[in-house]
């Protein structure tokens, strides 16, 4: 049984999940995203199969009708079991081992643990993506738990209800883990390698604030933004918001509860209405961008961070995630123009209809 | 937008305080009338920047009887008559008629389809013998002569029973002179109405495929790089080259006078002879380039004026001695234009896409030699010839004592022009004094103080009912006026100045603001150039400034090209930059947004 896998080695979305196999597959294309491993599926299997090894309960699950609060309840119980629950010993000792091996000699580092699904579905992918990115966790202990607790929020009302819905069964349902080192960006955001507001392919969208993505994510600011043509280089937008809050991640702050680390504050006045991002770093940003882009070969929706530091921009830049874009993807777009008989047909049927 | 919120209608603009009596100036056909309250129309500071003197209406004048023939009338364009200018307050207004009737549309189709085809499938051949007409007009206007009106004719006119005299050719020749210049005219546009055509198509094909794609970058795709326009600026480069070369660099020096320099380098032997031949040659033609665009007679070319090259020749040669200076990176450019526009092609979804991409690029590529190069022929050599020789009947109407200057000319409308000829064929064959001196020097004067005082009125950038959508690519493209542009006109913030986004980047620097290039002197290395407009007798300024900041043009105008090329942000089209933006401020230009902040006064 394979528990824990490097992101460098991590592959095979459907045991180490879409976002640990995603960031797996851009550490091998030479773009940089925080050191880190994958607790896999057969992990969860190891641990569901440890705490319901008949399947009794999950099939108690699989019988829940619509009712919300039956829901509700049943599911309640069954988080509450799956978050407290010690995991097998294995599986401990391997996640003890990939955390001593991330940490080398820096004691007990901070990492994220996010959950990395495996199921195709977007709206399944997403409830269950809501509530499970913990940040500045730190310990071999703490990081089993919060794995833990990343298996547990598959349970979360939402998700169970989903499944129902669809009537999905519950024994194919599992997930797997990404341990992260923790980065403690100076701005972070996302970006787009085709507007997201027109769909146009020739540019990248970036969107930043200071400090941790978070922010923007949650809505807590209007980020910055600049449009970057892939073509010229050029940047062709640029519009600067006050971020009025920054949510800061806190490595070196002595704080007993991990959540504690990431602070949200409101931003110095001498940033708030400044570019949280240098024209090189944009550029540095769209270049890793297409280079993404061009490694899968379809438009991608990208989550960044810039580091703080003296090297190049392009050195401070690491990715958190890629995923395919969405949204343009699935629209027809009316093509731009046909071939005519003559080139002058062009210019012909331009002027013979009102401009 | 809406009718209300709105430009003054034609109608309420008042006289100028002083200069009440403007109308006198210009002909009735130029006037508002009140029915043209109804029409929307954009002042077109892009040509007209300055009030206008008399004879100067004619650039309005004949550019617009050309312009109409060609789309009304030759090539009968189906969506499009002509368009019609006004002048108030010493500015021209000008709106554009429309044919809106889809049953007109459509029977003007049926003419103009073949019509228009034959110039783009003959586009190259049309092309060359074009070039051979608009020579030969230019040749023509300069072998005319001025009758110099002798005591007596030369005796061969009775000997060769010629039997007319001199006076009769005043207004034969007065009248040949306008006559080639109409004739330029319709020559200028004879292509040129088809040649943007082809810009249009390709941009609104861009803007459909990208529609985050700026102007400026697809200027590029198109833009050619081996065109006339750059050709002036190589030729001083080469003549500081020679300078060096043949060691008599030490004549150019900063301040130095232009026939100083060429005396001085008759007495240096077979150097000075050398030289002085290379910069014959140069000469003609490639110093009949103007310091404007060819709409106003003060717009003189680099061989009526040499104050221009004898200012740029000695930071050339300074340059050449310091390591010499780099050619145009021609063959560089060229790889560029053809990376950017196969990145888009590339980007495009279907091969459909690309067979029609290719199709309208290369349709842009076959008209863009003419469609850049023209503006030398006519704007430039034609026009600054044409002026001269007004100016040579004001040399002569001044000798004869009915003008006080020569330049006086130019404050007459040509019909006076032609009005002061025939009195001064009558004087001469009466042996009587003209009459013309005591009719047209109060008028002159009074002309004269009235420009003075118009060129301070800040005329609104648009007159009458904003139209509900302004979507012609066309004037999008050459004018830069869209509904945005007409949104901030209505709504402008005090200080920012908002044009046409030519060539990207943002950089903050010192303004200084030159009206004229023979004022390139005062200009210090990197500071930021405000102008009216530039021309290609601008260029050796570029090598010295961060951006560029202009009055008139759009994104395929000479500072725009130009400045992409130096890769320095450029805002044209503002307007009014030069009258917001003082010598000294400190602004920002945003290329990337096309505007203009001035942080601190």
């Amino acid at each position: 049984m394979t528990f824990v896998v490097t992101l460098a080695d991590a592959a095979d979305a459907a045991t180490v999940g879409g976002k640990a196999a995603s960031l797996g597959e851009l550490a091998r294309a030479g773009v940089a995203v925080p050191p880190g491993f994958a607790v896999t599926t057969e992990a969860f299997t190891a641990a569901m199969t440890a705490l319901d090894a008949d399947g009794a309960l999950r099939a108690g699950i699989e019988a829940l009708s619509a009712d919300v609060a039956e829901i509700a309840r049943v599911a309640a119980r069954f988080r509450a079991l799956v978050a407290g629950a010690p995991l097998p010993a294995e599986v401990v000792a391997a996640i003890e081992s990939s955390y001593a091996a991330l940490a080398g000699d820096a004691g007990d580092p901070d990492v994220a643990v996010r959950s990395s699904a495996t199921v195709e579905d977007s709206a399944e992918a997403s409830f269950a993506g809501l509530q499970d990115t913990y940040l500045g966790v730190s310990g071999a202990g703490a990081v089993a738990d919060h794995v833990r607790r990343c298996w547990a929020s598959l349970y979360n009302d939402e998700s169970v209800a989903y499944r129902r819905r669809l009537g999905l069964p519950e024994d194919e349902v599992a997930m797997a883990v990404v341990v992260q080192r923790m980065v403690a960006p100076r701005a972070a955001g996302v970006m787009f390698t085709r507007s997201p507001v027109t769909g146009d392919r020739s540019v990248v969208a970036i969107e930043g604030t200071w400090g941790l993505g978070s922010a923007l994510v949650s809505g807590d600011v209007t980020p910055d933004s600049w449009v970057i043509s892939k073509i010229t280089g050029e940047i062709t937008g640029r519009r600067v918001s006050p971020k009025v809050k920054i949510h800061q991640y806190l490595p070196n702050e002595s704080v007993a509860s991990p959540a504690a680390r990431v602070t949200v504050a409101d931003t110095q006045a001498d940033l708030r209405d400044a570019p949280c991002l240098t024209d090189d770093e944009i550029r540095a940003l769209a270049a890793v961008a297409r280079r993404v882009e061009a490694h899968y070969g379809a438009p991608q929706d990208i989550e960044w961070a810039v580091l703080d530091g003296e090297q190049a921009p392009d050195e401070r830049v690491v990715l958190l995630q890629s995923r395919p874009e969405t949204v343009w993807a699935s629209r027809d777009t009316s093509p731009a123009g046909a071939p005519k008989p003559r080139p002058a047909d062009h210019v012909l049927s331009l002027f013979g209809k009102p401009l | 937008m809406t009718e209300q919120a709105g430009f003054p209608l034609p109608s309420q603009i008042a006289d100028v305080p002083g200069a009440e009596n403007w109308r006198s100036m210009y002909q009735y056909f130029t006037r508002f009338q009140p029915e043209d309250d109804k029409r929307f129309w954009f002042y077109n500071s892009m040509h007209f920047p300055e009030p206008m003197p008399a004879f100067d209406t004619i650039t309005g004048e004949v550019p617009y009887q050309a312009i109409g023939a060609n789309t009304a009338r030759l090539f009968v364009f189906p969506t499009t008559l002509g368009i019609e200018h006004r002048i108030v307050n010493g500015r021209v207004y000008i709106t554009a008629n429309p044919v809106l009737d889809p049953a007109e549309m459509e029977r003007r189709a049926a003419e103009f389809n073949p019509r228009a085809a034959y110039y783009f499938e003959n586009w190259n051949s049309l092309y060359e013998g074009w070039k051979d007409r608009v020579r030969a007009l230019i040749a023509e206007v300069e072998s005319i002569e001025v009758p110099q009106l002798p005591e007596w004719e030369p005796a061969d006119v009775v000997f060769g029973a010629v039997g007319v005299a001199q006076n009769h050719y005043l207004r034969e020749n007065f009248q040949r002179v306008l006559a080639l210049y109409s004739k330029m005219w319709h020559h200028h546009t004879e292509m040129l109405m088809l040649g943007y055509g082809a810009y249009v198509v390709f941009f609104q094909f861009c803007q459909q495929a990208f529609p985050e794609i700026s102007d400026q970058t697809i200027g590029r795709m198109v833009a050619g790089i081996d065109v006339i326009m750059y050709r002036p600026d190589d030729e001083l480069k080469s003549l500081a080259r020679l300078a060096v070369e043949l060691g008599v660099d030490d004549l150019f020096i900063q301040g130095c006078v232009a026939a100083d320099v060429l005396s001085a380098l008759e007495g240096r032997g077979e150097a000075g002879a050398k030289w002085l031949d290379a910069f014959a040659k140069a000469r003609d033609p490639w110093f009949h380039v103007s310091s404007g665009d060819g709409f106003y007679h003060h717009h003189l070319s680099w061989n009526d004026d040499l104050t221009v090259p004898f200012a740029a020749l000695p930071g050339y040669v300074a340059a050449v001695k310091a390591g010499g200076i780099t050619p145009r990176p021609t063959e560089q450019l060229i790889a560029e234009r053809e990376r950017i526009a196969a990145g888009y092609r590339d980007l495009l979804n279907t091969d459909d896409e690309r067979a029609a991409f290719d199709q309208m690029l290369g349709l842009c590529r076959l008209v863009f030699p003419f469609v850049e190069d023209h503006k030398f022929y006519c704007e430039h050599w034609f026009t600054t010839r044409f002026f001269q020789k007004v100016k040579a009947f004001g040399t002569l109407l001044a000798a004869r004592g009915v003008l006080a200057e020569a330049d006086d000319v130019f404050h007459l409308h040509h019909t006076e022009i032609d009005q002061a000829l025939a009195d001064l064929a009558l004087a001469w064959a009466a042996g009587s004094p003209p009459l013309g001196a005591g009719h047209f020097q109060p008028i002159i004067a009074e002309r004269k103080r009235m420009l003075k005082v118009l060129k301070d009125w800040s005329p609104p950038p648009a007159l009458g009912p904003v139209p509900e959508a302004l979507n012609d690519p066309a004037v999008r493209m050459l004018w830069g006026i869209t509904s945005e542009r007409i949104e901030s006109w209505l709504n402008p913030d005090p200080d920012e100045v908002v044009g046409v986004a030519a060539s990207a980047g943002v950089v903050e620097g010192t303004a200084r603001v030159l009206f004229d290039v023979s004022e390139m002197a005062e200009l210090r290395e990197g500071e930021i150039l405000v102008v009216p407009v530039t021309a290609p007798s601008w260029a050796p300024v570029f090598a010295k400034i961060k951006a560029a900041v202009s009055d008139i043009g759009g994104s395929m105008s000479h500072a725009a090209i130009v400045a992409r090329e130096y890769g320095m942000p450029a805002v044209v089209g503002c307007g009014d930059a030069t009258k917001r933006i003082r010598t000294g401020d400190r602004i920002r230009v945003d290329g990337d947004r096309g505007t203009v902040r001035v942080l601190e006064g």
